[in-house]
């Protein structure tokens, strides 16, 4: 008898998805999903609505990452308004939005390592669901705790003096920023009591960072072979090839560390990138046109990012890159619990970032706002904290928003983590004759690496309870659990 | 110096001119009556039925209504309060205001009420109507979704040459603001800033120049409206 094994909802995830895994007679693995089943619709009702309420109407999408699609918008608007792509803003434009994207990256990192992912790295995972938790962290290992949360808070009030609110502000404006920092604003996070300024952070971002390498020594066959597989990797890069997470060009390498995508304009993504629909998901799959639909595919993110550049402008996590290059010598790092390692590196860097930034007259300046020849469409891309965010809007003659195309971070992960929830099921579910909670737990860790954004990915806000169903070869429940 | 003439509202002594409507008159007199529909200066209307009080036992719109010498006015009582929240209520079902990505958002008096009487889940349904956005204007757009009706712009807007741009056009439930695009294209951005300042809420928003306030800037921010007047006393 076939049966079908259901995780719905996957936990500790943003957003709402489950995963189905079917096992044949001797109970092996045929068929493994991760299905997205929320809905969401922006692209269709931003439709008719006046360009300039992009920005601030788009980042609805999302409660913990909105800085990533207000600034993917407001860049798409810059082209729009003539005020060019990436380079075209007065300093104290480009300046103030990039460290409101800095605070992003630092926010919503913290929050996923320390509060989604840290329980199955601290407690193992197979632990007890009770205490593998973030309320099971703050009780055992409260310093941890703590650092999670004072560093999420750091970078949401970066984001507040940049865009007006901690979450959903309204900062950047076409063709520049509505604001610049002022010197008591600045001053609170250069010299702020301990622990609420950026030193402190770049300090506590380096622990997380040696946490990680610790655990890694400690737990090396679990780190390196976890739903590990070879793919593709994608993200902007600088001109020059440094990692730059606001501005660049997209760049896309092979597992084995050939280019692919030789730094193209992101103008011109249609050009290299297409996205599939399958009829089991409302999450689509982008592919590289050229590599065509089954080998196309690419993942994106933190782990990518490490994979695509040739340097980080920031000598902290710049040290850390090497030590992390050097551990797959110098070729891409295709080990997909290394995406934490990838990430808290990349925390590092946007705390370093916030200081550079911080220490920037520039950001003292008054000319907030430059446009030109106003043209019919825009490309906006970024590196969002899960990874590459493509928006691509048209306009009418009037003003208002024709076509809308958002292909988000998670979206461009779909086919990746669909193979980490098939690796994880082959390792660990194929043949064995009971299924037990931390198995099915080992599918979500692999899901978790990739920090999806359930949400975003289909343009719902879903409670996070897990439920397993097993079904029979003809779909009937024989059995249900409920954490 | 004409004479002043006494009245009272919710017991207080005050004084108005001979004249002077109640609305205009409880504001000089540092009380605040909400209204959406008026303009000081400008022929009054009575159509939001926000400034309703009650004078003799009778409901009065404020606005419409000139005070007389011992007059006793009721104005802040819990039966006026509440149709007063009914109302603003009542506006929220009947468009489609998403304040999210209202670029009015800050600076809406519908919005700042709805604070100030702390509305929470409208006691009637939601009628998610379908609107539209008229954009033809090269100055100005007009989001019928959020207009309330209330004619301001018709009543309180000409432009540089003193006509009119703004006109009610069809009937009954499919009423709805008109803008006369070619005058309207003639207007200098001021004047374009001039009728979105006029407009209680998000309907009439100026082309190009969205979301330029910081938040923590805007009118409603940092004070709940009708604190300005309470505060002048």
């Amino acid at each position: 008898m076939t049966k079908k094994i259901t995780i719905e909802p996957v936990t500790r995830v943003e957003g709402h998805g489950k995963v189905t895994i079917h096992l044949d007679d001797n109970g092996n693995v045929v068929q493994s999903r991760l299905h997205i089943v929320e809905f969401r619709g922006f692209e269709r009702f931003v439709q008719g609505r006046p360009y300039w309420e992009a920005p601030v109407l788009v980042q609805r999408l999302c409660g913990i990452c909105p800085v990533s699609h207000h600034l993917a918008a407001a860049k798409a608007m810059d082209v729009i308004v003539g005020a060019g792509a990436g380079d075209g803003l007065t300093p104290v434009g480009e300046k103030m939005r990039r460290l409101m994207h800095y605070g992003q990256i630092f926010q919503s990192h913290a929050l996923h390592f320390f509060h989604l992912a840290s329980p199955d790295l601290l407690f193992g995972i197979d632990a007890d669901p009770a205490i593998r938790n973030i309320i099971g962290v703050a009780l055992k290992f409260k310093d941890i705790a703590v650092q999670g949360v004072m560093m999420r808070k750091f970078g949401q009030e970066i984001i507040e003096v940049t865009a007006g609110k901690k979450i959903h502000g309204t900062g950047a404006i076409p063709g520049g920023i509505n604001k610049n920092l002022s010197i008591e604003e600045r001053d609170r996070f250069l010299y702020g009591p301990d622990p609420m300024n950026v030193d402190k952070m770049i300090s506590w971002s380096l622990d997380a960072v040696n946490f990680f390498k610790d655990y890694h020594k400690k737990h090396r066959e679990l780190i390196d072979t976890f739903a590990a597989f070879p793919s593709s990797h994608l993200s902007l890069v600088r001109k020059d090839g440094a990692m730059d997470l606001y501005d660049g060009v997209i760049r896309a390498v092979d597992a084995e560390g050939k280019k692919i995508l030789h730094d193209v304009n992101p103008q011109d993504y249609l050009k290299y990138i297409a996205e599939e629909v399958r009829n089991w998901s409302y999450m689509k799959f982008p592919y590289l046109i050229e590599y065509g639909k089954k080998d196309g595919w690419y993942r994106v993110g933190p782990l990518a990012r490490l994979n695509t550049a040739d340097f980080i402008p920031s000598p902290l996590a710049q040290k850390e890159f090497e030590e992390f290059k050097a551990y797959t010598n110098g070729k891409p790092n295709n080990m997909s619990m290394h995406m934490h390692w990838a990430r808290l590196i990349e925390t590092l860097h946007a705390a370093e970032m916030m200081k550079e930034l911080l220490n920037d007259t520039d950001l003292q300046k008054n000319d907030l706002v430059v446009k030109g020849t106003k043209v019919n469409e825009g490309v906006g891309m970024l590196e969002a904290p899960r990874g590459t965010l493509f928006h691509h809007y048209r306009i009418n003659e009037n003003d208002q928003i024709t076509m809308a195309n958002l292909i988000v971070s998670t979206t461009n992960n779909n086919e990746p983590m669909n193979i980490a929830v098939r690796c994880v099921a082959d390792s660990m579910i194929s043949g064995q004759k009971e299924i037990t909670e931390g198995m099915l737990n080992a599918v979500e860790v692999a899901i978790r690496a990739y920090d999806p954004c359930l949400s975003c990915a289909t343009h719902a806000l879903g409670k996070m309870p897990l439920e397993v169903s097993l079904y029979d070869s003809k779909n009937n429940l024989i059995d249900k659990k409920r954490t | 110096m004409s004479e002043k003439i006494k009245f009272t509202i919710d017991g207080k002594e005050c004084f108005a001119e001979r004249g002077q409507n109640i609305l205009d008159a409880a504001t000089d007199n540092g009380i605040f009556i909400p209204a959406l529909c008026h303009i000081r200066d400008v022929k009054p209307a009575g159509a939001c039925r926000l400034c309703n009080v009650k004078i003799a036992g009778r409901l009065m719109t404020a606005c419409t209504t000139p005070v007389e010498s011992g007059m006793e006015i009721e104005n802040d009582i819990p039966e006026i309060q509440d149709l007063r929240l009914a109302i603003i209520e009542m506006l929220f079902v009947e468009g489609n205001h998403f304040c999210p990505a209202c670029e009015k958002s800050g600076n809406c008096e519908l919005q700042a009420l709805a604070y100030r009487y702390q509305m929470m889940i409208p006691r009637f349904p939601y009628e998610f109507p379908v609107k539209e956005i008229d954009a033809s204007s090269p100055k100005l757009i007009i989001d019928h979704n959020r207009c309330i009706l209330c004619k301001r712009c018709i009543r309180a807007f000409k432009d540089e040459n003193g006509k009119n741009i703004f006109a009610f056009k069809k009937r009954g439930h499919k009423l709805q603001i008109n803008i006369d695009e070619k005058l309207s294209a003639n207007l200098s951005d001021e004047m374009a800033q001039k009728a979105m300042d006029i407009c209680p809420v998000g309907a009439i928003i100026r082309k190009e120049k969205g979301f330029n306030e910081p938040i923590g800037t805007r009118k409603y921010d940092k004070m709940p409206i009708g604190s300005n007047i309470e505060r002048v006393i």
